[in-house]
């Protein structure tokens, strides 16, 4: 919402500056996310007149203009444009002046003719181009003729108003108009609100031969019409075109922007039909299935049931709040319009504009709940306006058909429970004054307040809305520091948790850094990886309305992303890498909604340990991997777990790689990423990666360190020389020796191997 | 005689001064008192001395002896000293090379901050809870008083799996979760870390980042409270000197509710890029548990209240850190993760 302290100041009395004006709204809500003004860098630009024209001697596209700026001095100046006469008014810079941009202008000759300043446009005074007419934009703005030559053209055009942009939550529509504003502004500095005098409402009833019906009363509460004849379509005086550029809505027409006026200044969307293109009676209903409509923009609309229409006897004319139909849009032509100021249900709003992909400045006011009371009050400005720049003649008659009236509603506020609730001090007194301020009417019975909140504040309907209405103005800073008194309770992390913290600890200090990566993921990873469709990893949680292919699916192993990363770093010339990230994997469960989710340790490396003039590298190879987490789990007592060769079909090397198992269960898997993998990443041969089941790893592992008494003797190691056929392994040495060894055994180490020819 | 062995004396004074190694001293040793030495054949004439001169003679040789022994004693640590200097003055390294490189692997930003956050919080008695990433439209969405067609589901642009089913879009569900197992138990006080997923992927918006909600409900929670609450926290993250600011704002699942802003941690609060020349920068959204989800999740809202705020991880990381692009943290850079 873009708001014009000009405008606002029509409304309340503003003594403090713009900055603290802003200050004081964002504090109590109304975030002011920035200031405007239009003409902050223009100076010496005045309203001039242009008295003659004469082709230029030496240029076919200059002409010489002679202009009065209301002084003795007149003042000759050669200009390109094409779209001015003798007799316009016109912005003019003279020399010396400062344009839009830091454009200094200096005396010239163009092509041999003097000239003392410059016309402008739109564009050169800093005006907003995207609101206004191509011809004022680029070419020389004409101004209106009744302006007092001389005037600084800032002064004419508003170009030294400040307007504040405000950032509006969602719940606070009514502050999409300036009189929410201003109320809250006069809430605020306790000053008065003049609200704009309209006429009052002209006798109910009925326009002569015409009837609007309104089919579906939950979609349509209320519809006020109003009929204008005689209507001649104009453009509309400076002064409203003024104010709607300032809220940086487009003036097209009288009769538009006086809609667009009252929209801006209370919030009520309005609509004006050409009245002669309507065939019979209005008729508020939903559409029928596969009705057509070409909106304003000329699109053809194919609507659906649950689209809420304003039709007549031949079809929707317009979809209701969100756009107007076409054949019935006023133009030039028109000579008869009906004026619609109706209440119509956010939700519905909201659905249509959403599946039409239509929002405009009356669907976003609608979506968020307008005034039902204000229908009429806007109507009957709307009126005046139009009656005031003589758009038109009103005819008699009024049509409010208003079946979805509403009783008042009271809220209960306890000023004990507000007191407790916000942990402050505030007298029933100041609550109340501040609701009464905020047009809350207001009524004390025992020790409590009994409120009813206005129309326009849609959003209000408990208690604690009214306690947040009390709090905002009093001042959230005003409230004191406290800390929650009450049963003390004891901070600690979970066995989880505290072990997921050590196992990241444990693995940077062996070297490796930790990364994070997207839980999405492409679901070419399958086919990356050599993953078949038939394995438990290629049933994928899908993204139903991913941004991109490449973040459609949930991943189901966290290998791909740390490969993926291996191989970014990897073309930018990094060569030694080794990273871990603890995340989690997502399993699709039969007739379940959610997937399990598990959470995975996995390490990738490429290359070599860091290398130094005196120590040389280790290779991040499959035992260098391994050793990691031997000393991984020696750090978590985990013993007890065998390795198998068993990954056929799995994305390692089949010979050097082996899964982790415990007690029949799974632990993980790691080894040499298998060498079409490797290519298909564009990684160097020999990269490694595991991952970890960490669920099973907490599990398994022994949470309690418990101390052994030290033996009394030195320990004797032995060395034992075997040989043995290629095909044994170790794990089975080591089990055979650990069988027969006895208790005083404590550590077996193998210290060199050789093979022989 | 007496004669005779004060000029030995003096001529093996004279050359144990002289001597610039242990090898002079000792053949000084063995020349003078060594079996065949001077000395020792100047003594073993006394046999041919008057008796009543033995005693005085014998007497001097000793002196004599002693002062010899004395002075090849000093001059030998004298040397020796002198050597190791020399040795030691010799065996020089090159103090300025390298040492043996250790790699001290390195947590990712978003841990460190995570980290620190939870140990604040874990200080003021806050529990740590965590619940799922794809998660159900009730706990995410209606459970919160966001209910279908709720103008406020756009301000969080959802990734759906399907009609039901989403990726969270806050960490907010695992308050309701947390309240429904909880129910009527009092007090709650939890905070909950994790990823959370948005349809945004621009320069400030990344599809995945990371959340930490905080709950606390208890019979007599205040706003007050949450001010304090927060206070503390903004404190301890940013230094005791940071001021926090409370605007009114608004969350479909809190009433009332707040924006928090810090003092501006890279200017101080006097105005720069950082912070768009306001001295101030949001870092969080909070408020008191609306009636609606308290009442949904199995509290009374007469006879339970709470506060409830959520943070960005990233958000506050990139303040700490003063990184000023969000897609670093995800790009996993070596030379970025080297840095932390």
């Amino acid at each position: 919402m873009r708001v014009s302290l000009k405008w606002l100041k029509e409304y309340v009395d503003i003594n403090i500056s713009p900055e603290e004006l802003a200050e004081r709204l964002t504090l109590s809500g109304l975030a002011v996310e920035g200031m405007e003004i239009p003409g902050k860098e223009l100076s010496g630009v005045y309203v001039g007149k242009i008295f003659n024209i004469e082709a230029h001697p030496n240029a076919d596209k200059l002409i010489i203009c002679q202009i009065s700026t209301g002084g003795e001095e007149n003042y000759q100046i050669v200009t390109g444009a094409t779209n001015v006469k003798v007799g316009d008014v016109v912005p003019v810079a003279l020399e010396n002046a400062k344009l839009s941009g830091g454009l200094v202008i200096k005396r010239a000759k163009l092509r041999g003719v003097e000239s003392r300043g410059m016309l402008c446009s739109g564009a050169e005074l800093g005006m907003d181009v995207s609101i206004l007419p191509t011809e004022q934009a680029q070419g020389i703005m004409i101004l209106d003729s009744k302006l007092p030559l001389g005037m600084d053209i800032k002064e004419a055009l508003d170009l030294d108003d400040v307007v504040l942009i405000l950032e509006l939550t969602p719940n606070r529509g009514d502050c999409l108009s300036m009189i929410g504003v201003a109320r809250e502004v006069a809430t605020l500095l306790d000053k008065r609100l003049s609200l704009p005098e309209s006429i009052t409402a002209q006798e109910n009833g009925t326009i002569e031969g015409f009837r609007v019906d309104i089919k579906d009363e939950h979609l349509c509460k209320r519809y006020v019409a109003k009929h204008f004849t005689k209507v001649k379509v104009a453009q509309s005086p400076e002064w409203i075109q003024r104010r709607l550029r300032a809220a940086g809505v487009r003036p097209i027409s009288n009769i538009v922007d006086v809609t667009n006026y009252v929209m801006l200044e209370l919030g009520q969307p309005m609509h004006a039909f050409d009245f002669d293109t309507i065939r019979g009676d209005i008729v508020v209903r939903t559409a029928n299935k596969g009705e057509r409509l070409v909106s304003l923009d000329g699109n053809e609309r194919t609507l659906s049931e649950e689209m809420l229409v304003i039709a007549d006897s031949s079809g929707p004319v317009a979809v209701a709040g969100v756009m107007g139909g076409l054949v019935t849009e006023v133009t030039e032509k028109t000579t008869n319009i009906l004026l619609e100021s109706a209440w119509f249900n956010p939700i519905s709003i909201r659905r249509t504009s959403k599946s039409l992909g239509l929002r405009s400045e009356s669907s976003s006011r609608f979506e968020k709940g307008i005034d039902l009371t204000g229908c009429q009050r806007a109507a009957d400005r709307a009126a005046e306006l139009l009656l005031e720049i003589g758009a038109g003649e009103l005819s008699p008659g009024n049509i409010d058909n208003y079946p979805g009236i509403q009783p008042e509603k009271t809220i209960c506020l306890r000023p004990e429970r507000m007191n407790q609730i916000l942990g402050i001090n505030i007298s029933v007194n100041e609550a109340s004054d501040i609701l009464t301020r905020l047009e809350f009417k207001v009524e004390k019975k025992d020790s409590m307040l009994l409120v009813s909140a206005p129309g326009h504040r849609t959003d209000v309907s408990i208690e604690e809305d009214l306690i947040e209405e009390v709090a905002r103005i009093y001042g959230y800073d005003k409230m004191p520091y406290t800390l929650p008194f009450g049963a003390s309770t004891q901070g600690i992390r979970t066995r989880i948790q505290a072990l997921e913290l050590l196992v990241k600890d444990c693995l940077a200090s062996l070297g490796l850094n930790e990364v994070v990566t997207y839980s999405f993921t492409n679901p070419n990873f399958l086919e990356k990886n050599l993953i078949s469709k038939e394995s438990p990893l290629a049933r994928l949680v899908k993204v139903h309305n991913p941004l991109s292919e490449g973040h459609s699916v949930m991943r189901t192993t966290l290998m791909p992303s740390l490969l993926e990363i291996l191989s970014k770093n990897f073309s930018h010339r990094v060569s030694d890498m080794g990273i871990f990230e603890l995340g989690k994997v997502f399993i699709p469960v039969e007739n379940e909604k959610l997937p399990e989710e598990n959470h995975i340790l996995a390490i990738a490396a490429m290359g070599n340990t860091i290398s130094g003039w005196n120590y040389k590298g280790k290779s991040f190879d499959f035992y260098y991997l391994k050793g990691i987490m031997e000393t991984l789990f020696q750090r978590f007592a985990i013993s007890g777990y065998t390795l198998s060769r068993d990954l056929q079909g799995t994305i390692f090397h089949p010979g050097k790689s082996a899964r982790i198992l415990i007690k029949d269960k799974c632990l993980g898997t790691f080894g040499e990423i298998h060498p079409g993998i490797i290519e298909n990443y564009d990684l160097p041969a020999g990269v490694v990666g595991m991952e970890i089941d960490l669920n099973l790893f907490a599990e398994i592992s022994v949470n309690q360190i418990k101390y052994r008494a030290l033996p009394k003797y030195p320990g004797i190691s032995r060395d034992l020389a075997l040989v043995v056929n290629n095909e044994v392994v170790v794990q089975d040495i080591i089990k055979s020796i650990r069988k027969n060894s006895g208790q005083f055994l404590r550590e077996i180490k193998i210290f060199d191997v050789y093979r022989g020819k | 005689m007496e004669q005779k062995l004060l000029a030995i004396q003096n001529k093996a004074l004279e050359e144990i001064n002289a001597a610039v190694d242990l090898d002079m001293l000792n053949d000084i040793r063995v020349h003078f008192l060594g079996k065949k030495g001077e000395l020792t054949s100047v003594l073993r004439s006394m046999a041919s001395l008057d008796p009543s001169e033995r005693p005085r003679i014998g007497q001097v040789a000793n002196i004599v002896r002693d002062r010899i022994e004395e002075q090849l004693n000093q001059q030998i640590n004298t040397l020796r000293e002198r050597i190791t200097k020399q040795q030691l003055a010799a065996e020089k390294l090159d103090i300025t090379m390298p040492g043996t490189v250790f790699e001290l692997g390195r947590l990712h930003p978003i841990t460190l901050v995570t980290r620190q956050i939870e140990d604040i919080f874990l200080g003021l008695g806050f529990n740590i809870v965590e619940g799922p990433e794809v998660e159900l439209d009730y706990y995410n969405f209606e459970a919160l008083n966001l209910p279908k067609d709720h103008p406020a589901r756009d301000m969080q642009d959802t990734f759906f799996i399907s009609p039901e089913v989403l990726l969270r879009t806050h960490t907010s569900p695992v308050q309701v979760r947390t309240m429904e197992k909880m129910a009527p138990a009092l007090p709650v006080k939890i905070i909950a870390p994790g990823k959370v997923y948005r349809r945004d992927d621009d320069a400030t918006h990344s599809p995945m980042f990371h959340q930490i909600e905080g709950l606390a409900i208890d019979s007599k929670i205040t706003m007050a409270d949450l001010r304090g609450v927060l206070k503390i926290f903004a404190e301890q993250m940013f230094g005791i000197d940071t001021k926090t600011r409370f605007r009114p704002s608004y969350f479909p699942f809190t009433e009332p509710s707040a924006e928090v802003d810090i003092s501006c941690v890279i200017c101080g609060g006097k105005g720069c890029r950082t912070c768009s020349y306001s001295g101030w920068l949001e870092i969080l959204g909070c408020g008191m548990v609306h009636p609606k989800v308290l009442e949904m999740s199995g509290y009374s809202s007469q006879d339970a209240s709470g506060f409830a705020f959520g943070m960005g991880v990233e958000r506050i990381a990139m303040l700490k850190y003063r990184i000023d692009d969000l897609r670093v943290l995800f790009d996993n850079d070596k030379r970025f993760l080297d840095q932390f």
